[in-house]
């Protein structure tokens, strides 16, 4: 499997930052960091990374349906989630999930038919004291209003 | 970048340098005293290092708040095995957004406290653990780590000292389990987040079977401050047993929610009035929670003559925690705050054993049956038995954090949930709609 030079750089990176023979630390940043470029853990992802840690592809397995980071089926090209845990829940979070659910016509893990956007209901993303925070992909929304919800989702569709 | 005003009543010492034109670099840094209580400490002994943390009466600050100082002395410095310094930037506790604005503003002050703990226990790597929503974090510590490598104050023989130390960035991808101690270091060395049995703790057993020191990034943050002024200034800061300032985020219904450097000890009432600019829409206030939402829930009676620290907190039987301050006005639903609490817990449970994993689960349930109007009254004790028999059961404690908010929530706000039994949803929803939003 190949992938870009940067991320060939990150994963050689990340095979030396471990004390020798524990190579087995870089299978969960090796995923998350494949999945942005591979758009899932992909089957290959997985065979890819268990050679190059050294352990067998069903170990990858047990370890990453732990993490809910990481997705075996394609997200939208925009991963939208919304925090709905209890600081952001104080500033309407939910409603501005249910808003979200009703404009796109999807739910929770869901993508849209044109594959462009995705949504999940998430917990606590780290943005309590700027509630309600929405995540798109990386980037930080915060005070997030209902009509800049609107916005924010229609701009996702026409960016390019 | 800050995302709130900060505050007059701010006690500045680890955010000293917020604000400032490129805060997070390294000529930033080196021209507001940085690295310098690196430099000092290299030229003392460890016993020494250690025991002005110990004066300082710097407790950790992701949560237990055990002190700094005596974790690090429980490090066998003389063990022949390499030692490892772990930060926790997991941060995921509901309430909680420090750790961010921290690395953010000021990455090079985390890897000096970093550096000085090395120096301490005689450890040359360190990981720092930051979860994977946090990416741009990841790729400011990177640079600032590449910074400091560049000019020497990392990597071999630093800056003429004969130390040498390694510093990565390792990224978890959604986790909250894996912010607990053991679980993160499962997940370090690229496994489950499932807890380990203590003892051994990681100070003696750790990353990779090897002796570690673990804290919480607010916690290392704190550590030049105390060697460059010493660490009967930090103390000086706080209250008795307890030195220096919190992080505090304030979040909920206030005017002006935030993260702010407040010394511990601030009273509760004037900084949910003065810092926090009072309750949102001159409502009265309900509930707070002082530190993440793992923590019992006071009512405002229960706030009179507070103070944010340890031993406050514990006199009212809460806890600091992690500084997430959660403010809940009179028109809250404390079913519904209790429902969305316990769907966070049963949501993130390792699941590893039975009384969290089918605890939380069921108080989800009920609490969710409750809340939708289909509740009958056995079920209020109900929930606070099923809470009560997980208490001290589990094999950590995301048990007890699921636990004992919802205790206090049924106990001190057993009204709502009887004013939800007449088989109609929510009598709360119905309140008028909140400001703003
Ligand atoms: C379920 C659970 C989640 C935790 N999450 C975090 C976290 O996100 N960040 C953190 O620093 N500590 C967290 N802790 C506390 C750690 O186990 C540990 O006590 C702490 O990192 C030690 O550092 P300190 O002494 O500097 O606070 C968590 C604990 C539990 C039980
Ligand atoms: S208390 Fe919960 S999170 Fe902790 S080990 Fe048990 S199931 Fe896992
Ligand atoms: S509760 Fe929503 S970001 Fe923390």
């Amino acid at each position: 499997m190949t992938f870009s030079p940067q991320l060939e750089a990150r994963f050689d990176k990340l095979l030396k930052s471990y004390p020798p023979g524990r190579q087995r630390s870089a299978m969960i940043p090796m995923l998350l960091y494949g999945q942005d470029e591979v758009g899932c853990v992909s089957g290959e992802l997985i065979d890819e990374v268990a050679r190059r840690v050294g352990v067998t592809p069903l170990q990858v397995n047990e370890v990453l349906s732990y993490y809910s980071m990481l997705h075996r089926q394609p997200l939208g090209k925009y991963h939208v989630q919304i925090c709905t845990n209890i600081s952001c829940l104080l500033h309407d979070g939910d409603k501005l999930w249910e808003r979200a659910c009703r404009k796109l016509g999807i739910g929770h893990k869901q993508v849209t038919a044109d594959g462009c956007i995705s949504l999940e209901e998430v917990e606590c993303i780290g943005a309590c004291s700027w509630a309600p925070a929405v995540q798109v992909n990386y980037d930080f929304h915060h005070f997030v209003k209902p009509e800049e919800l609107d916005r924010l989702l229609d701009s996702l569709r026409e960016k390019p | 970048m800050l995302y709130n005003e900060p505050s007059p009543l701010e006690t500045r010492v680890l955010t000293r340098r917020f604000g400032m034109p490129n805060s997070a670099s390294l000529d930033t840094y080196l021209a507001t005293d940085g690295y310098q209580a690196f430099v000092k400490a290299a030229a003392m002994k460890p016993e020494q290092i250690i025991e002005e943390v110990k004066v300082s009466n710097l407790r950790g600050r992701g949560g237990a708040g055990f002190p700094a100082g005596m974790k690090w002395s429980f490090v066998p410095r003389t063990s022949p095995k390499p030692k490892y310094i772990v930060v926790n930037a997991d941060e995921s506790e509901p309430g909680t957004c420090k750790d961010r604005v921290l690395m953010e503003n000021d990455p090079h002050q985390l890897i000096e406290g970093v550096l000085i703990a090395g120096l301490a226990v005689d450890a040359h790597a360190g990981y720092i653990y930051i979860r994977g929503e946090y990416r741009y974090l990841i790729e400011i510590m990177d640079r600032a780590i590449a910074e400091a490598y560049e000019k020497g104050w990392l990597g071999k023989n630093i800056r003429g000292t004969g130390f040498d130390f390694d510093l990565y960035t390792h990224t978890g991808a959604g986790a909250y389990e894996c912010g607990e101690e053991s679980a993160l270091l499962e997940s370090l060395e690229g496994k489950r987040g499932i807890p380990r049995i203590r003892p051994p703790f990681p100070a003696v057993v750790g990353a990779f079977q090897c002796p570690t020191v673990l804290n919480n990034v607010e916690t290392y943050c704190a550590v030049p401050a105390i060697l460059r002024d010493g660490g009967a200034a930090f103390a000086a800061l706080g209250v008795p047993k307890a030195g220096g300032t919190k992080m505090t985020c304030l979040t909920g219904h206030v005017n002006k929610p935030g993260v702010y450097e407040l010394r511990l000890g601030f009273p509760v009432k004037q900084m949910i009035e003065e810092v926090g600019g009072g309750i949102r829409g001159g409502k009265k206030l309900k509930a707070f929670i002082p530190g993440g939402s793992s923590c019992p829930v006071l009512t405002a009676e229960e706030c009179e003559g507070a103070t944010m620290d340890y031993d406050s907190m514990a006199q009212r039987k809460t806890m600091l925690g992690s500084g997430g301050v959660i403010i809940m006005d009179e028109d809250t639903c404390m079913v519904k705050a209790a429902l969305r609490i316990m769907r966070f817990y049963a949501h993130e449970s390792c699941g590893w054993c039975i009384p969290c994993r089918e605890g939380t689960t069921w108080l989800r349930k009920i609490l969710q049956r409750f809340h939708d109007g289909g509740g009958v009254r056995e079920d209020i004790g109900l929930i606070g038995d099923i809470a009560k028999n997980m208490l001290g059961r589990t094999f950590c404690p995301l048990g007890d954090a699921a636990a004992m908010p919802t205790i206090s929530i049924v106990e001190k706000f057993r009204q709502e949930f009887e004013d939800h039994l007449h088989g109609r949803p929510c009598p709360y929803e119905a309140a008028p709609a909140a400001v703003g939003v």
